[in-house]
């Protein structure tokens, strides 16, 4: 068991709670020490558990409605599937989601006028060979047209604006890499390790293939890259000799932001995989960050749009297949009515962790889902009055923390050009035990007020004067927000196996590739529909 | 006894007490002559009251019955106080204007009453000692030299040596300094018990005073006289930048951040460069958008035009805008223009208001500081001038100041550049400023640019410009060989090439 590390993370939520003067935080707002309001959420899991403790739905009262496919779950993958399968007209299409509006991790909302991501906040502009997402962007109007080598032009009210990115350690330094108080070995390392990335990004194997690619499905399977999955991000830095503290916060920074995971915890392959595979490999930049005030919400709301046959609040119960097709219960949570559904083909496209419990006749299946670990987050939104003062340049869009355990905040009005003023912030922490399950147990116990004492103490390691500015925090806990790419999993056969029809059930998700990314999950479902179709 | 004491040191004291009380008169004129603009108003005010004020002090002195040595030497610490810490509290007061009439004439007041009550109490101390007819002569004598003194040493010596701050606050000294030597000097008319305590406290306003004197340089209005050479007549940290306005002779200058936006002398050739060719260039103008230039100044040259119907002035800092209405030299300067009825005044960062608007203008006139920062510089990207398109006629045109041409070229042509990548047709043009040397800017319109039209202009062209006619506004495009066009990316809002730039040639050439 991991009592250590449990202990570890109570203990050091104590200390900040007694560490931060009370001054700023004593209040007679609603939550009584904290001077500011705020409402601690979670995705809808009430019915996700009643159903995993055996919970059975009444009978439906209404014969089953038929349709050609039947989508379980609405997050990026599901709408992606229900966006392709009505490109090539397959109209007859339900989506069932859970939860009352759709998204998944790339759900966003709004208060008093902001819009913020409660997840997923942007995509790397797609390469040309990432044909379908780029025809996605296209028909957003995202993309809008191609430059002399073909490549896509981004519309730039998309292109995350200019100043980007910026690091805090005992002042803000641009870039993610912390450069004051640097030595020339942390530069040289630093400069060492994007050449290597840079040459992992160009190198092609025999069949033209690249070594990391965006779909993954789309990259090499020689043994000599996926070997990389068989050790630790740390392992092969240490290997490689980079030993310079200041470059491995910063990759150990990358891997808790796409992972959730330590660079002890993340596998080589993943830990490439996050450099590598957003560079050409020509020596340019990496690609740049297409996003929105309110994150991947705007993809989500766009697909959601263009989805008819989308019906949220509709817990699935069971899917059950025979001969003639496949049957699948749902409760309408907000009808409180149970309903049936048959379907000639199937998209599962919830997470994986689900499938053992919603398919009926698993065991016969011989496949497993053990090995795929999903990882405990915590994003707030931090609504502000005003800016809080800046010594010297301006709030970025991704402001990062050093040695922080947080992975710093978005400023979610950056993309609207908006530079003084009301703001709101949207902060990410990933919790990194070396089991979720106790992340997950540490996330549910922990109150709005530990959470709200979390977020303001962070904040204001690099803005002290934020306490009087915050006028609202909510916080939302994702028990299950990404897949892990702990060692050996993108390369394990179980996670092959995954991706596998069972029967007529085809299966989407992001967790089918091991990490989690929106290009991923689009990728799937995409695949998915495309199978559906042909069965 | 008193009449022991040299008389010189007596006609020295008389001589003191008048010089010091001019010097505060000439402040307080001065100061006033800087933040309300207007000398000779302003002058003869100060004059007027001050004087008036003496009449009261003179007339208030025959109420002293008892205890006249000593009323004098309270007087005198009473006056190295208000005196000496006048001009540093006038300062401060500059940042609220509505409050700073009321201090200026308060303490005018104060201070010619001290002054009027200082003479009367003299000579009446003097009386027993003195003939009256020698007395008088003798008196009034050193009274107007020491004012001939002051007037003289004040231009020349004190304000360019000491500035206004520690030119006042040297006459407390040498008030406090006439009152502890008064109680060694009229020991034999004073009460010993108390004695202790009028020294103490002459000791204490010196203290004070002289600590003051010190600390002038940490003072911040004070530095940034140093650093602005001019001094400081108005400062003020509105939410969005440091906005100071400094004075020399007649003119003014206002500088935000740091960074000098026009002066008075000369603004007339940057404004009309700005603001005419675009006026005479669109296609019957009638409602006009100026974006950033808060002043009021291009406002000012928009509003010749008769048929102007509408002027949306977009600013983001109120501060500024209020300060163009109501502070009088340069509400003065901009004729008003933005208390002209046709003129609606926005405070809104230009990049959120141009995205939310939707009214169509016939002209624009955008003159946002130069881009020294992406809060700034997103003002001049291709996505700005795409959205501010949308906001156009297509047969409008508009003007955009875009820094040095000299100084700064590769930011200058990279603004060309981006306008041009932003589908816009664009003409190079220049001015001369004194100010800021060669200034650059740019015509463009959403449609092909005609050449100039010498009627339309000479039709259009409003009369009594300073600096433009018919000729000169036609030779502001022909431009010098040594300013010649560089390719450059265009500035985009994800990757803001210009404020590097910028950065790059201003720190060299700067």
């Amino acid at each position: 068991m991991e009592f250590g590390r449990l202990s570890l993370s109570r203990r050091e939520l104590l200390a900040l709670v007694a560490g931060v003067p009370l001054a700023g935080l004593v209040g007679c707002g609603r939550h009584g020490r904290l001077s500011f309001e705020g409402e601690l959420l979670s995705p809808d899991f009430a019915t996700g558990h009643r159903l995993r403790d055996g919970w059975q739905p009444p009978e439906p009262t209404q014969p089953p409605t038929r349709h050609r496919v039947v989508i379980v779950g609405a997050g990026m993958a599901g709408l992606a599937a229900a966006w392709r399968l009505k490109k090539n007209d397959v109209e007859d299409v339900v989506v069932l989601e859970l939860s009352d509006s759709p998204g998944g991790t790339a759900l966003s909302g709004s208060r008093d006028g902001f819009r913020f991501p409660w997840g997923a906040h942007y995509v790397p502009v797609p390469m040309t060979e990432n044909v379908e997402l780029l025809s996605l962007f296209e028909e957003m109007d995202v993309v809008v047209g191609r430059d002399d080598a073909g490549k896509p032009i981004v519309d730039e009210q998309y292109l995350c604006r200019d100043p980007e990115e910026r690091v805090f350690s005992e002042v803000w330094d641009a870039g993610l890499f912390p450069t004051t108080g640097a030595t020339q070995d942390d530069l040289d390392q630093a400069e060492r390790f994007r050449l290597e990335m840079n040459e992992w990004a160009a190198r092609r194997d025999r069949r033209g293939r690249r070594y990391f690619a965006i779909p993954i499905a789309q990259a090499t399977d020689e043994r000599t890259v996926l070997d990389l999955d068989t050790l630790s991000m740390a392992t092969w830095m240490t290997e490689r000799g980079f030993d310079s503290k200041r470059l491995r916060w910063l990759v150990d920074y990358s891997c808790r932001d796409d992972y959730g995971l330590t660079i002890e915890q993340t596998s080589a392959w993943a830990g490439i995989f996050y450099f590598a595979s957003r560079l050409i490999g020509d020596g340019t930049e990496s690609q740049a960050v297409i996003t929105w005030p309110e994150g991947n919400g705007r993809i989500v709301d766009y697909l959601a749009s263009q989805t008819p046959g989308l019906r949220c609040s509709h817990a699935v119960c069971s899917i059950q297949q025979d001969s003639g097709g496949v049957t699948v219960r749902a409760f309408d949570t907000a009808a409180e009515k149970t309903l049936d559904f048959q379907a000639n083909r199937l998209i599962f496209a919830a997470p994986q962790f689900l499938a053992p419990r919603l398919i009926r006749g698993w065991p016969q299946a011989n496949r497993s889902v053990k090995q795929l670990q999903y990882g405990a987050w915590t994003v707030a939104n931090v609504h502000l009055s005003d800016r809080p003062q800046e010594e010297d340049g301006m709030m970025c869009w991704d402001n990062v923390i050093m040695d922080s355990h947080s992975l710093g905040y978005v400023t979610s009005t950056h993309q609207l050009g908006s530079d003084y003023g009301p703001t709101v912030l949207t902060w990410y922490r990933p919790l990194l035990d070396n089991d979720p399950r106790v992340s997950r147990t540490e996330l549910m116990r922990l109150t709005w007020d530990d959470w709200a004492t979390v977020v303001v103490s962070d904040l204001k390691r690099a803005h002290p004067d934020i306490d009087p500015l915050v006028r609202r925090i909510d916080v939302m806990r994702w028990g299950h927000a990404m897949i892990q790419p702990r060692i050996g999993l993108v390369t394990s056969r179980e996670l092959s196996l995954a991706r596998q029809p069972l029967g007529r059930i085809h299966f989407a998700g992001t967790d089918l590739s091991g990490v989690a990314l929106m290009e991923e999950a689009f990728f799937h479902g995409v695949r998915a529909a495309d199978e559906a179709m042909d069965g | 006894m008193i009449h022991r004491a040299p008389h010189y040191l007596l006609y020295l004291n008389v001589l003191v007490i008048a010089t010091c009380g001019l010097i505060y008169e000439l402040l307080a004129g001065t100061l006033a002559s800087y933040l309300l603009g207007d000398s000779v108003t302003q002058f003869s005010l100060v004059i007027g009251v001050y004087l008036s004020a003496l009449g009261i002090g003179s007339w208030l002195s025959k109420y002293v019955d008892s205890g006249v040595a000593r009323t004098f030497i309270e007087i005198e610490i009473a006056l190295a106080l208000v005196g000496g810490l006048s001009a540093p509290l006038l300062f401060l007061a500059f940042a609220q204007i509505t409050w700073f009439r009321i201090a200026l004439f308060g303490s005018v007041v104060l201070i010619g009453t001290l002054v009027g009550l200082e003479l009367p109490l003299l000579m009446r101390i003097l009386k027993d000692h003195l003939d009256f007819r020698e007395l008088v002569a003798r008196v009034l004598t050193f009274d107007y030299i020491g004012a001939l003194l002051a007037s003289v040493l004040f231009p020349i010596l004190l304000v360019p040596r000491l500035g206004l701050v520690r030119t006042s606050l040297l006459f407390g000294i040498l008030n406090a300094v006439v009152g502890l030597w008064g109680t060694y000097l009229l020991r034999p008319l004073l009460n010993s018990r108390g004695l202790a305590s009028l020294r103490g406290r002459s000791f204490l306003v010196m203290g004070i005073l002289a600590v003051a004197f010190i600390k002038a340089d940490t003072f911040t209005t004070w530095t940034e006289q140093l650093i602005l050479e001019n001094p400081v007549v108005y400062s003020t940290q509105s939410p969005f930048q440091r906005i100071v306005i400094t004075k020399n002779r007649e003119h003014f200058q206002l500088h935000l951040n740091g960074h000098l936006q026009f002066n008075s002398r000369d603004e007339y050739r940057y404004h009309e460069a700005l603001v005419h060719p675009v006026m005479t260039s669109a296609e019957s103008p009638r409602n006009i958008l100026v974006l950033g230039g808060g002043d009021g100044l291009a406002v000012r040259e928009v509003l010749r035009y008769p048929d102007v119907q509408s002027v949306t002035l977009v600013d983001l800092d109120p501060a500024i805008t209020e300060l163009a209405t109501n502070f009088e030299p340069l509400a003065e300067l901009n004729r008003r223009a933005l208390s002209d009825p046709r003129v609606t005044v926005v405070n809104r960062d230009a990049f959120v208001w141009i995205s939310e608007d939707d009214s169509v203008f016939d002209a624009a006139i955008v003159d946002f500081p130069d881009p020294g920062s992406y809060s700034i510089g997103k003002l001049y990207s291709t996505r700005f001038f795409g959205l501010m398109r949308k906001r156009l006629k297509d047969t409008a045109t508009i003007s955009v100041q875009c820094t040095s041409p000299l100084v700064a070229p590769k930011s200058y042509w990279c603004i060309l550049n981006t306008l041009s990548a932003s589908g816009y047709d664009v003409a190079p043009y220049r001015a001369s400023v004194p100010t800021f040397g060669v200034w650059g800017f740019a015509l463009a319109s959403p449609t092909p640019l005609a050449g100039p039209d010498e009627d339309t202009v000479e039709q259009r062209l409003p009369q009594n410009l300073q600096f433009l006619d018919v000729t000169t506004i036609g030779s502001l495009f022909q431009m010098p060989s040594d300013i010649v066009p560089l390719e450059s990316e265009p500035n985009r809002l994800n990757d803001q090439i210009l404020v590097r730039l910028y950065e790059e040639e201003w720190s060299l050439g700067g």
